[in-house]
C-alpha cells in the first residue's frame, strides 16, 4: 500500500492517469522466463539492427569520400555487401522480441501503439522501401559508375529512412512506460517530445557505430577474405585500425551520453537494482576500451591479439545494459500494473455476478409454463425483431398487419417467411428464413396470427 | 512462395549440370540465368516476404489489439514454433543463395549445392505443413477454448484439404513466375530461351492437375466449416455469391496456366514476357481469393466463440447489457447517461462498439448502411434505430450483438442521426487525444482500494 500511495503522490498532474483493464487470460510462461526471452531476443535483434544502420552510415561516408579517393569507393562496395544480409536477419529476429513484449506488456504496448498509430504502422512500408533501395544501390554499382550522384542519392534516401525507423520504435517503447502521459499525448509528434527519447536515440546511434566497427574488424580480418584483390590501396592493418578507432570513439561517446540518458529518465523507475546493473556493465566496458586503445598503439602483427576479449567484454556490457533497460521498465510499471490487476479482478467479479443474474433470468423465463404463442414470441425475437415490431411500422410491416393478411391461412404465411416476395417498392427486400425448423415455424406463426388476441 | 520456387530453381540448377559438357562443371550460361531467377526470389523473400510477416503483427496489433493480445497468450507456442520455423527457412535460403557462386568452383561443390537445394525445398514444405496446421488450429471455432492442444491443428477437417491445395498451388505459382523471369532474362530467339521455356512449361503442366484436384477437395471441404458459423440466409447469400465466383476463378486460373504452358511446350518461340504479366497476377490473385474465404467464416467473431469483431468478449456481454458499456470503459467522457449528455454518450458508444468496422462518413459509413437498409436518404428515425440495434445481429449474422443497454442504444441512435445531419468527421486518439473515465484513473482506483481496506480493517 505504501508503494501505491507513493505513486499517488508522485502523480500530481492535471491530466489523470488511466487504469485500463487487462486481458483475462493467464501468461503462457512464467513471467521471469518471458522476461529472459524478451531481453535475449531483443539484444540479438538489436545487434543486427546496429550492423544494418552502422553499415549504411559507413557505406555512405565511404562512397562520398570515394568521389575523390577511388580506394574508398571500393571500401564502400565491400561494406554495402554486408548490409542486406544483416538487415534480413534483423527483421527475422525482430519477431521474437515483438511477440514477447506483446505478451508481457499487452495493454501498455497496445496503448502506446494506438496513440502513435499512423507513424507506428508506417514502419512497415518504410522498412520495405529502405530495403529495396538498399538492394537497388547494391546491384547497380556498375550501372551508375558514371553517375555517382544518383547512386549515392539512392543510398542517402535509404539511410534517412533507416535512421528514422529506430526513432519510431524508441518513441513507442518510451511512451509505453508512462501511462501518466497517455492522457496528454496526441499522436507521434507529442510522444517523441517526452523525456529520454532523444538522449536514448543518440546513445543507440553510437552503439550502432561501435558494433559495426568491431564487425568490420572481424569481417575483413578473416583469412579467406581476399584483401589484396578486393581492397587494393588499403592494408588489412589499415582497416583493422579504422574498425578499432570507430568502435573506441563511439564507445567513448556512449559513455558521455549515458549519464544524460540516466538523468533524463523519470525517477519512478530508478532503483538501486538498476544502478548496480548499469555500473557493472560500464565496468565491463572499461577494460575493453583500454584494450582497443592499446591495440591502436601496437603493430600489425599484434593488433588482433585481444580482439575476442574485447568482443566478449562488450557483449557482457550489452547484456547488462539490456537488463538495465528491462529493470527500469519493470520498476516503472510495477505500481501501475498492480492497479490494472486490481481493476481487472474487480471487473471479473462483477462479470460473474452479472452472468449468474442473467442465467437466473433465463431459467425463470424457461421454467414458466409457456403457451404456443409465448414460445413463438421467443422465436420472433431471435429471428424477426430486428425488422418487425408488434404494432408499429418498422423496417418491415407490423405483426398486426401480418395477422390481418394471413388470418386463417398459416400455410401461406409459412411459405412467405421461407421465400418472401417483395410487396413494397420502397422497403428493403426481406431475406428468406428456410432454416427455421418446422416446430419453431409453427410456434412463430401461432404467435403472429394470435397477436390481435393478446 | 518459397515452397514452390525453391524446388523449381533447384530443378533448373540440376538441369544446368546435365547440359554441361564433359569439360565443364555446369552450363555456365544456363546457371547464370537460374541464378538471376533465384536472386529476384531472394530479394522478394527477404524484403517483402519477411516484412509481410512482421507487417501482419504491426497492423493487427494496431487495428485489433485486444484480439491479438488474447491470441498471443493462447497460441504462444504455436507462434513461437512458427517463428522458429520461419527463421530457419530464411537462414537456409540465404545460405543457398549466398553460396551459389562459390559452388561453381568444383563439380563436387556444385553437386553439394544442388543437394542442399533439395533439402531446402523439403524444409520449406515442412514449414508450410506446420504453419497450415497452426492456422487451422487458430481458425477452428471454439476449439482452442475447450481443447487447447496444438495437435488439433493437424487433425482438424480442413487440414489435409488445405495442404492438398496449397502444395501444388505453390508449385504452379512458382512456374508462372519463373516463366516470366526466364523470358525477361533471356534473349528472344536464342536456343537457351527455347529450352528454358519448354522446361518450365513441363513443370506447369505437371502441377496443374494436382492444383485443380487440390482446389476441388478444398472447395468441397469449406462449406462444412462455413455452415457451422452461419445460421441465416443473409450470411449464406453473401457467402454463396462469393463462393460461386470462386469456382470460376479456380477454373480460369488453372486453365490459363495450362494454355500458356502448352503453347510454351510446343511453340516456345511464341512466349514473350508481356504475355505473362497478367497470368502471373491472376494466379497470385487466385490465392488471395481463397484466403478471403477465411474472413467470411470468422464473422461475427474475431476469435471464434470468444471475442466478437468489436473486440468485446462474448462472456462480458451480460454485464454490459445490464449495466451499460460506458460504465466499464477506460476511455470515455461519459459514464452515466443523462438528458444533457446523450449525444456525447452516443459518440463514446460508437467508438467502443462500432468503430472497428464502421466509419462516420467514409468506408462502410454507419449512416450509409442505415440509409441503404431503409432504402431512403431521408432523415433517419431515432426511435426506429433505437429499436433495431438490440436485435440487428439476428438479421445480419456477420455483425456482433449490440453490447450496451437500452439507454445506450438510444444515445447511439441520436449520435448516428447527428452524423447524418452534420456530415461531421470523427477524429481519433491521435488527433483528439483520449478522455479517461473518472472512475478508472489512478486516483480513483487507489481511493477505492483504500476504502475497501478501511472497511476490512473495521471488521
Amino acid at each position: 500500500m505504501k508503494m501505491i500511495n507513493s505513486l499517488l503522490i508522485s502523480l500530481q498532474t492535471n491530466i489523470p492517469t488511466p487504469v485500463p483493464k487487462d486481458i483475462p487470460l493467464p501468461l503462457p510462461l512464467p513471467e521471469w522466463l518471458l522476461i529472459i526471452i524478451l531481453v535475449i531476443s531483443f539484444l540479438a535483434h538489436l545487434v543486427f539492427v546496429n550492423l544494418m544502420l552502422g553499415g549504411t552510415l559507413l557505406t555512405l561516408w565511404s562512397q562520398i569520400k570515394g568521389l575523390k579517393d577511388k580506394k574508398y569507393d571500393l571500401l564502400a562496395k565491400e561494406i554495402a555487401s554486408t548490409i542486406t544480409v544483416n538487415k534480413s536477419i534483423a527483421v527475422v529476429l525482430g519477431v521474437a522480441p515483438l511477440l514477447s513484449i506483446n505478451v508481457l506488456y499487452t495493454v501498455y504496448f497496445y496503448s502506446a501503439n494506438a496513440l502513435t498509430g499512423l507513424v507506428w504502422i508506417a514502419v512497415i512500408p518504410l522498412v520495405t522501401i529502405a530495403f529495396l533501395l538498399t538492394y537497388l544501390h547494391k546491384y547497380t554499382w556498375k550501372v551508375f559508375e558514371n553517375n555517382k550522384a544518383v547512386h549515392i542519392s539512392i543510398l542517402g534516401i535509404a539511410t534517412v529512412i533507416l535512421l528514422f525507423i529506430p526513432f519510431i520504435f524508441l518513441t513507442n517503447i518510451n511512451l509505453m512506460m508512462f501511462p501518466e502521459k497517455w492522457g496528454a499525448v496526441k499522436g507521434f509528434l507529442s510522444a517523441m517530445t517526452l523525456p529520454n527519447v532523444f538522449p536514448r536515440y543518440f546513445h543507440f546511434l553510437f552503439a550502432s557505430l561501435a558494433v559495426t566497427g568491431l564487425f568490420l574488424f572481424w569481417y575483413m580480418s578473416r583469412k579467406n577474405y581476399d584483401f589484396e584483390k578486393l581492397l587494393p590501396g588499403f592494408t588489412r592493418y589499415d582497416i583493422q585500425r579504422k574498425g578499432y578507432s570507430l568502435a573506441l570513439i563511439a564507445s567513448i561517446c556512449q559513455m558521455l551520453i549515458g549519464p544524460v540518458v540516466l538523468l533524463t529518465l523519470p525517477t519512478k523507475g530508478i532503483g538501486w537494482n538498476l544502478i548496480l546493473v548499469i555500473f557493472t556493465g560500464v565496468a565491463m566496458a572499461l577494460p575493453a576500451m583500454w584494450m582497443m586503445w592499446k591495440g591502436l598503439q601496437t603493430s600489425k602483427e599484434n593488433i588482433g591479439k585481444n580482439f575476442y576479449k574485447v568482443v566478449i567484454l562488450m557483449t557482457i556490457t550489452v547484456v547488462f545494459m539490456g537488463s538495465g533497460r528491462q529493470i527500469y521498465r519493470a520498476n516503472a510499471l510495477e505500481p501501475h500494473q498492480k492497479l490494472v490487476k486490481l481493476r481487472t479482478e474487480e471487473f471479473e467479479k462483477i462479470k460473474k455476478e452479472a452472468i449468474v443474474k442473467s442465467k437466473q433470468q433465463q431459467a425463470a423465463e424457461n421454467s414458466a409454463d409457456l403457451s404456443l404463442a409465448d414460445k413463438g414470441k421467443k422465436v420472433f425475437n431471435q429471428n424477426c425483431a430486428a425488422c418487425h415490431k408488434d404494432k408499429d411500422q418498422f423496417i418491415g410491416p407490423p405483426v398486426t398487419e401480418m395477422a390481418s393478411i394471413y388470418k386463417d391461412n398459416k400455410q401461406d404465411l409459412i411459405k412467405w417467411i421461407k421465400v418472401p416476395g417483395k410487396k413494397r417498392p420502397n422497403a428493403p427486400q426481406m431475406p428468406g428464413f428456410p432454416q427455421i425448423s418446422d416446430e419453431d415455424m409453427n410456434t412463430l406463426t401461432e404467435y403472429i396470427l394470435t397477436i390481435n388476441e393478446s | 512462395m518459397a515452397v514452390g520456387f525453391i524446388p523449381l530453381v533447384t530443378w533448373l540448377e540440376q538441369k544446368g549440370l546435365k547440359r554441361s559438357g564433359t569439360d565443364q562443371i555446369t552450363d555456365l550460361e544456363w546457371d547464370e540465368k537460374v541464378y538471376k531467377m533465384m536472386k529476384v526470389a531472394f530479394i522478394i523473400t527477404t524484403t517483402i516476404g519477411a516484412l509481410t510477416g512482421v507487417g501482419i503483427w504491426f497492423s493487427a496489433s494496431l487495428i485489433s489489439p485486444t484480439s491479438i493480445g488474447a491470441l498471443i497468450r493462447v497460441f504462444y507456442w504455436a507462434w513461437f514454433t512458427e517463428w522458429t520455423v520461419f527463421v530457419t527457412e530464411v537462414i537456409l535460403i540465404m545460405i543457398y543463395f549466398l553460396t551459389w557462386k562459390n559452388s561453381n568452383k568444383s563439380l563436387r561443390a556444385k553437386i553439394r549445392h544442388i543437394r542442399f537445394g533439395w533439402f531446402l525445398s523439403l524444409a520449406s514444405w515442412i514449414t508450410m505443413v506446420i504453419i497450415v496446421a497452426i492456422l487451422g488450429f487458430m481458425m477452428d471455432p471454439g476449439n482452442w477454448h475447450s481443447n487447447p492442444n496444438l495437435i488439433n491443428g493437424f487433425t482438424n477437417p480442413l487440414y489435409l484439404p488445405q495442404l492438398a491445395f496449397r502444395t501444388p498451388m505453390a508449385m504452379l505459382m512458382a512456374g508462372m513466375f519463373g516463366m516470366l523471369l526466364i523470358t525477361v532474362f533471356t534473349m528472344y530467339g536464342t536456343e537457351i530461351r527455347k529450352y528454358a521455356v519448354k522446361a518450365i512449361s513441363k513443370w506447369i503442366i505437371l502441377w496443374a492437375p494436382f492444383t485443380l484436384f487440390g482446389a476441388i477437395v478444398y472447395y468441397k471441404a469449406i462449406p462444412e466449416g462455413m455452415t457451422a458459423n452461419m445460421s441465416t440466409a443473409v450470411g449464406t447469400m453473401d457467402f454463396a455469391q462469393y463462393y460461386d465466383l470462386l469456382k470460376y476463378f479456380i477454373i480460369g486460373g488453372v486453365s490459363l496456366s495450362v494454355v500458356i504452358a502448352v503453347v510454351g511446350l510446343f511453340k516456345a518461340r511464341v512466349i514473350r514476357p508481356y504475355m505473362l504479366v497478367a497470368p502471373v497476377l491472376f494466379v497470385f490473385a487466385f490465392l488471395g481469393f481463397f484466403e478471403r474465404v477465411r474472413e467470411f467464416v470468422r464473422k461475427p467473431y474475431v476469435i471464434g466463440q470468444y471475442m466478437y469483431s468489436n473486440l468485446l468478449l462474448e462472456e462480458d456481454y451480460p454485464v454490459y447489457q445490464q449495466d451499460g458499456i460506458l460504465k466499464y470503459a477506460t476511455y470515455t467522457s461519459v459514464t452515466e447517461i443523462t438528458e444533457d449528455n446523450k449525444l456525447e454518450a452516443g459518440k463514446n458508444v460508437f467508438m467502443m462498439a462500432c468503430s472497428r468496422c464502421h466509419t462516420g462518413q467514409g468506408v462502410n459509413s454507419v449512416v450509409d448502411v442505415f440509409e441503404r437498409m431503409l432504402g431512403t436518404k431521408d432523415t433517419l428515425s431515432i426511435n426506429m434505430m433505437t429499436a433495431y440495434m438490440p436485435n440487428m445481429h439476428t438479421g445480419r449474422n456477420y455483425m456482433p450483438p449490440f453490447p450496451g443497454n437500452e439507454a445506450e442504444a438510444e444515445a447511439l441512435a441520436i449520435y448516428i442521426r447527428h452524423l447524418q445531419d452534420s456530415g461531421e468527421a470523427i477524429e481519433g486518439a491521435q488527433t483528439e487525444g483520449v478522455m479517461i473515465n473518472s472512475d478508472y484513473t489512478v486516483k480513483a482506483v487507489i481511493n477505492k482500494q483504500n476504502k475497501t481496506n478501511n472497511n476490512e480493517d473495521d471488521k
